[in-house]
């Protein structure tokens, strides 16, 4: 259990004993962390590790079975109304509406978050995810990389605090993918964002994370910035790290 | 963070932004349009034309101008109501749309109020056309009925948004597994709530629950206002208060349903 946190160093978001099980199965195992505003951190594991339960609770999707979770000092789910305004989130689990245009939707999810002036924050985000061509055209129309930059131009809209990321490269071409990631890095670099980004591909986890927690069955295997991982497992790169994780090898039989 | 602080009360913006998005869907799509519009007119005419045979021979149906095609105007009103309700809810299943939504401000309740606005919408578009063509093929006219369709109106729209509320509950939990619920289960209303006979037709033990349903109400008080050209106020006043109990109940199970959609994990899971 976490000790409580003054004002000035309160986290972000705070994970504490999470435990989520379904039918008697652990999908979540007593997990906790806390996140510190403005970080980016980057979620490990393996398919069914609990990297997305972890992040439905954290969104208010899932309830906990045991443990908390806690976002911008709102408790979760039972809080969430009182914070999901400055939030947001990208997933490949989910689509925007098709028939509609990029516009429509993108203009739809604005008044959902209640934003100040949507059509100028329409107009920079499609400059800035280089949209403009493809605001009038039906989504479901688009391809999976213009998709992927509108779901991410939704997940921008409000200029979230907090912004949690599944898999937001999951299906894209390396240069799509290397785009996104430039923008998320300027979104942080600009917003000082709490960002969450659950991953399977270690090199975007090296390069927009400055701290990595690994899952493995729900549990936390490893908490800890990218090179001081590095040096432990005594590996040159995460993808390294992160089969020795998976495959149970110790830290010193790693490193031999 | 550039979104006002608005997040916690309810919110009409909110709501209008729903209706926005499924009033873009809806105009997008021709085939969507002309199915609001299309089976309540061929039901429309079958019993239209039914009741013109019969009334040939039957002096009763003579007299009794218009009970089939009022009858089927008010069974469209019930039917399609829960159906517009449901059709919209389901279309953020089929757009796998529902996380989004989920995660977004948007609130359960002003979610489901979209979906009654929408209904509304929906039916609009069928019934206002189907009901003038009843007056230009059998000059039935529903609007004559004036003080009373609203109160048919009112209480078969409440009805309908309780049972939809109810199947989005449904669906939440069970996922698309439980989609035919959605377009079946009205049916179920079709013989219980005596829509094209009196109470009287069905036998006693079966009357109990035919009157416990708002709809029974309705269309006996419809039977009444066409064949002895009096309208029964109380028919309606019971009629409203089954439907508080009704939507009472639906809004209940629907909150139970989503608190344990939230348990089971099943708000990102939409497939069966």
């Amino acid at each position: 259990m976490f000790p409580p946190m003054d004002a000035r160093n309160a986290s972000a978001i705070t994970v504490d004993r999470l435990v989520k099980r379904y039918k008697g199965v652990a999908a979540v195992d007593g997990i906790s962390f806390r996140l510190t505003p403005g970080s980016v951190t980057g979620l490990l594991g393996g398919n069914g590790a609990g990297k997305t339960t972890t992040i439905a609770m954290i969104m208010g999707l899932v309830t906990p079975t045991s443990g908390s979770v806690t976002v911008l000092g709102a408790e979760m789910p039972r809080q969430r109304y009182r914070v999901l305004h400055r939030m947001n989130f990208e997933s490949p689990y989910v689509d925007m509406p098709m028939r509609l245009t990029v516009r429509q939707n993108l203009s739809v999810f604005a008044q959902l978050y209640a934003v100040a002036d949507i059509d100028e924050r329409i107009d920079r985000l499609a400059a800035d995810l280089d949209l403009t061509d493809f605001l009038d055209r039906p989504t479901g129309k688009l391809s999976a990389g213009q998709k992927t930059r509108v779901s991410l131009a939704k997940a921008l809209l409000n200029k979230p605090e907090v912004l949690l990321l599944d898999e937001p490269t999951a299906s894209l071409d390396p240069d799509t993918a290397d785009w996104v990631r430039s923008r998320l890095e300027r979104y942080r670099a600009e917003e000082s964002a709490t960002m969450l980004l659950a991953s399977h591909n270690m090199a975007e986890v090296e390069r927009l994370c400055e701290r990595v927690i690994i899952m493995k069955k729900g549990r936390i295997e490893d908490d800890d910035n990218p090179d001081r991982l590095l040096s432990r497992y005594g590996r040159e790169t995460l993808e390294e790290v992160f089969l020795d994780v998976a495959r149970g090898r110790r830290q010193s039989e790693a490193a031999k | 963070m550039i979104a006002s602080d608005a997040g916690m009360e309810f919110s009409f913006n909110r709501v209008a932004a729903m209706v926005r998005r499924y009033w873009y869907l809806l105009r997008s799509s021709w085939p969507r349009i002309l199915d609001l519009i299309y089976w309540p007119t061929v039901q429309m005419l079958m019993w239209g034309f039914l009741q013109v045979y019969i009334s040939q021979n039957s002096n009763f149906f003579v007299q009794a101008g218009g009970v089939f095609i009022g009858s089927v105007l008010l069974w469209d009103i019930l039917f399609r109501g829960q159906l517009g309700f449901s059709i919209s809810f389901l279309e953020e299943m089929y757009a796998r749309n529902l996380g989004n939504l989920m995660m977004s401000p948007l609130r359960p309740t002003e979610f489901l109020l979209s979906l009654m606005v929408m209904s509304i919408v929906r039916l609009a578009i069928g019934m206002i056309p189907v009901s003038l063509l009843a007056i230009a093929f059998f000059g039935f006219n529903l609007w004559a009925l004036g003080l009373a369709l609203a109160a048919f109106f009112a209480n078969l729209i409440l009805t309908s948004w309780a049972v939809g509320i109810f199947i989005a509950g449904l669906l939440l939990r069970n996922g698309l597994g439980a989609e035919s619920m959605a377009w079946t289960i009205m049916f179920l209303f079709l013989p219980l709530t005596c829509v094209y006979y009196p109470v009287a037709v069905l036998p006693g033990w079966l009357q109990y629950f035919a009157w416990a349903l708002p709809p029974t109400y309705v269309f006996e008080g419809m039977r009444t206002l066409l064949i002895d050209h009096v309208f029964r106020a109380d028919l309606m006043i019971e009629a409203f208060a089954l439907n508080i109990v009704l939507y009472a109940a639906a809004s209940l199970a629907f909150l139970t349903l989503l608190r344990s959609a939230r348990v089971q994990g099943s708000l990102l899971q939409t497939s069966e």
